[in-house]
């Protein structure tokens, strides 16, 4: 009987250490780079400027107003001038002229609100930061899509290169790896008006806006929560020494 | 006491019970004295329930449960969550509070079912309070299932449409049930309505009255404790348990420091983690919901999966009727299964401290089935993954089934008069 017991628990354990390697076994899947996500407002506005003029034709942002970029430290004036080009007013939201409906019969889908991108796109793989950062640092020329561009993170995607005269042009290889996935390198085919020094701070800038614009709130209610956790440890001190002293004559 | 605040206190007493149940409750509430780590979750359960009413009543004021689409193209209900979070003043902290109160609940009340397991809280004269208790799970996780729609998210959406699929697999009133469950034939304005309702009114009103049953019938016959002993068995002259000490002042103090700790962490997460690696809330709750683009892993949140699991181990077809269907019969049963428990356990002592060998072995095995299952639920099934799952279900019911005979078996220590306490 005991034996018996012993072999179960024996196999029993067998069975509990194997799940996760079963559980590790599936799901492959591309490389991401870390992100070096910035709070600085000088990134953040050179990421607001880069997502103004790149992005804000073909992406809405309707969850955002003008004016909160005021909190990155622009000022209304700045935002008025800089970054608004169609007549909106500084408290509209930032959405755009094109129709889901037509976009999507031009790039085969709708390109997303990009508000919360940073948050989508964040998985077991990566934070969203490091999902963008690879991913706009990974197209690719390939003549087969109707753009002429492709990607590595994103596969056949429908969006275009669009920082193309930045970054140049980028040509993959596509080998196997030892497991027999597919592998795709890439190398600089053409060089962009960026090194690619500067091409990687400018994509690193601009995933720093989207990340910001996600949750505008992360960097104030990180100090608030200071703050909460240090009056909490003193709620503690008190409290416990509370309780001591009513429970002295508990024996 | 002044003569005056006397005399108010005697008018309100001749009037209404203040004084007796203060006592019977609180003042005059002998508890065990000997309670350890795993006796602060239930005053902590209480406190979640508080913070998500509360957080609640304020959400409610800027929600809008509507699956229309605004004039950006986003469903109303779905902008409406992100208007709180970026526009509403503190609307922020209201709903993180409220998202991780979710999964605070559930961690809380886990721990405070388990000790119930620990130490025998749920034999004789406190089956009841365990029944209520169940009833109290199953409310609370059709509350969290119902309450998980209203973000209409990617997951909201997917979620519930699997889950309320899970009803049609019920033979003859099947499909017609989770049209009704729904109000239409897909998930729809309808269900995110009738959601919407049930999570704000309905279920709280139903867990208010089982939480209140739950402490009412608690208090009726005392609190177990660590040693599984009655306390009430031994009394001074005057007729107070020796081993009990009133709730007030002296569990009021210890169960503040427990909240304190707890809000520490919670707070941790609150602020710094709101997102709960994914877990809490869920990346792709991020994307509104779209009818059209079924995600391709949808996994419930992770205080399902336990149950998930078990109801994803069912795969062989059973006179006749769907597997899905025996799955469905299966994860029920995995829930319904605990309240029965006072009339499984035949162990002549209540406390794992006095319990033998296979009682300790029969727990932890049961314990790291439930955490395989919890963990396997969240992931896409395999064959490799099914097959484990479905011993883990396996043993999760065999613990239950089982334990008539096995806590007989038992070679059991004898049980202390008194409590031990340091």
């Amino acid at each position: 009987m005991k034996t018996r017991v012993i072999n179960f628990i024996k196999r029993f354990a067998a069975v509990a250490l194997f799940a996760p390697a079963v559980a590790m076994a599936a799901g492959a899947s591309v490389h991401l780079d870390k992100a070096p996500v910035s709070t600085e407002p000088a990134a953040l506005q050179h990421g607001a400027k880069l997502f103004v003029n790149y992005c804000l034709n073909c992406h809405s942002a309707s969850f955002m107003r003008y004016n909160q970029l005021e909190n990155i430290g622009l000022s209304e004036t700045e935002i008025r001038d800089n970054l608004m080009f169609t007549g909106e007013r500084v408290g509209d939201l930032m959405k755009i002229a094109m129709r889901p409906a037509e976009s999507k019969v031009w790039f085969g889908a709708a390109p997303p609100d990009l508000t919360l991108i940073a948050r989508q796109r964040a998985s077991g793989d990566g934070s969203g930061a490091d999902w963008l950062y690879t991913y706009l640092r990974q197209f690719y020329r390939d003549t087969e899509r109707p753009t002429g561009w492709n990607n590595v993170v994103f596969e056949n995607v429908g969006m275009p290169h669009v920082f193309w005269q930045l970054q140049g042009e980028q040509v993959a290889k596509v080998s196997q790896n030892a497991d027999g996935s597919k592998k795709v390198e890439l190398s600089l085919a053409k060089p962009g008006t960026l090194s690619v020094q500067e091409y990687d701070k400018a994509v690193a800038d601009l995933v720093s806006f989207l990340v910001w614009m996600g949750e505008p709130v992360a960097e104030k209610r990180k100090s608030i929560g200071a703050i909460v956790l240090i009056f909490l440890a003193g709620m503690f001190v008190l409290s416990y020494a509370l309780k001591k002293n009513y429970w002295k004559d508990i024996h | 006491m002044t003569t005056k605040s006397q005399a108010v206190l005697n008018w309100i007493d001749e009037r209404f019970p203040l004084t007796s149940t203060w006592k019977a409750h609180l003042s005059e509430y002998y508890a065990p004295k000997n309670f350890n780590f795993w006796y602060f979750f239930g005053s902590l359960a209480l406190m979640v329930l508080v913070i998500q009413i509360v957080t609640g009543i304020f959400l409610v004021m800027h929600y809008k449960p509507d699956a229309s689409l605004n004039a950006s193209g986003v469903p109303v209900a779905f902008a409406s969550v992100e208007y709180i979070m970026r526009e509403v003043p503190g609307g922020w902290l209201i709903r993180y509070l409220h998202s991780t109160g979710a999964s605070a609940f559930f961690i809380v009340v886990y721990l405070h079912m388990f000790r119930g397991l620990l130490y025998g809280s749920y034999r004789k004269p406190r089956e009841l309070i365990w029944i209520f208790g169940t009833l109290i799970f199953l409310a609370l996780m059709a509350e969290a299932f119902m309450g998980y729609l209203l973000p209409w998210g990617q997951m909201s959406y997917w979620g519930a449409q699997v889950i309320v699929n899970l009803f049609s697999a019920i033979p003859i009133i099947g499909p017609d049930l989770s049209l009704v469950i729904r109000g239409d034939f897909v998930i729809g304005d309808a269900t995110l309505n009738r959601f919407f309702s049930f999570h704000v009114i309905a279920v709280p009103l139903v867990l208010i009255g089982l939480v209140l049953a739950h402490i009412v019938a608690l208090h009726e016959v005392g609190s177990n404790n660590p040693d599984g002993v009655e306390i009430k068995k031994k009394k001074d002259a005057t007729g107070k348990p020796l081993d009990g000490i009133p709730f007030h002042p002296y569990y009021t103090v210890k169960d503040i420091v427990g909240v304190v700790v707890f809000l520490f962490f919670f707070s941790a997460v609150v602020f710094f983690m709101p997102e709960g690696g994914g877990y809490f809330l869920e990346y792709n709750n991020f994307i509104p919901a779209d009818p059209l683009k079924t995600p391709p892993h949808i996994a419930p949140v992770w205080y399902f999966t336990p149950f998930y699991s078990i109801l994803r181990a069912v795969t062989y077809p059973l006179f006749g009727l769907d597997a899905k269907f025996w799955g469905v019969v299966a994860m029920g049963a995995s829930v319904v299964i605990i309240a029965f428990l006072p009339w499984l356990d035949r162990s002549p002592v209540k406390s794992i401290r006095y319990k033998g060998p296979i009682f300790k072995i029969a727990l932890a095995i049961f314990l790291v089935c439930f955490f395989i299952l919890g963990y396997l639920g969240v992931l896409a099934p395999t064959p490799g993954r099914t097959l484990v799952s479905q011993i883990c279900s396996v043993l999760y019911f065999a613990f239950f089934l089982l334990m008539p005979w096995y806590s007989k078996l038992d070679p059991c220590k004898p049980e202390p008069e008194r409590v031990n306490f340091k």
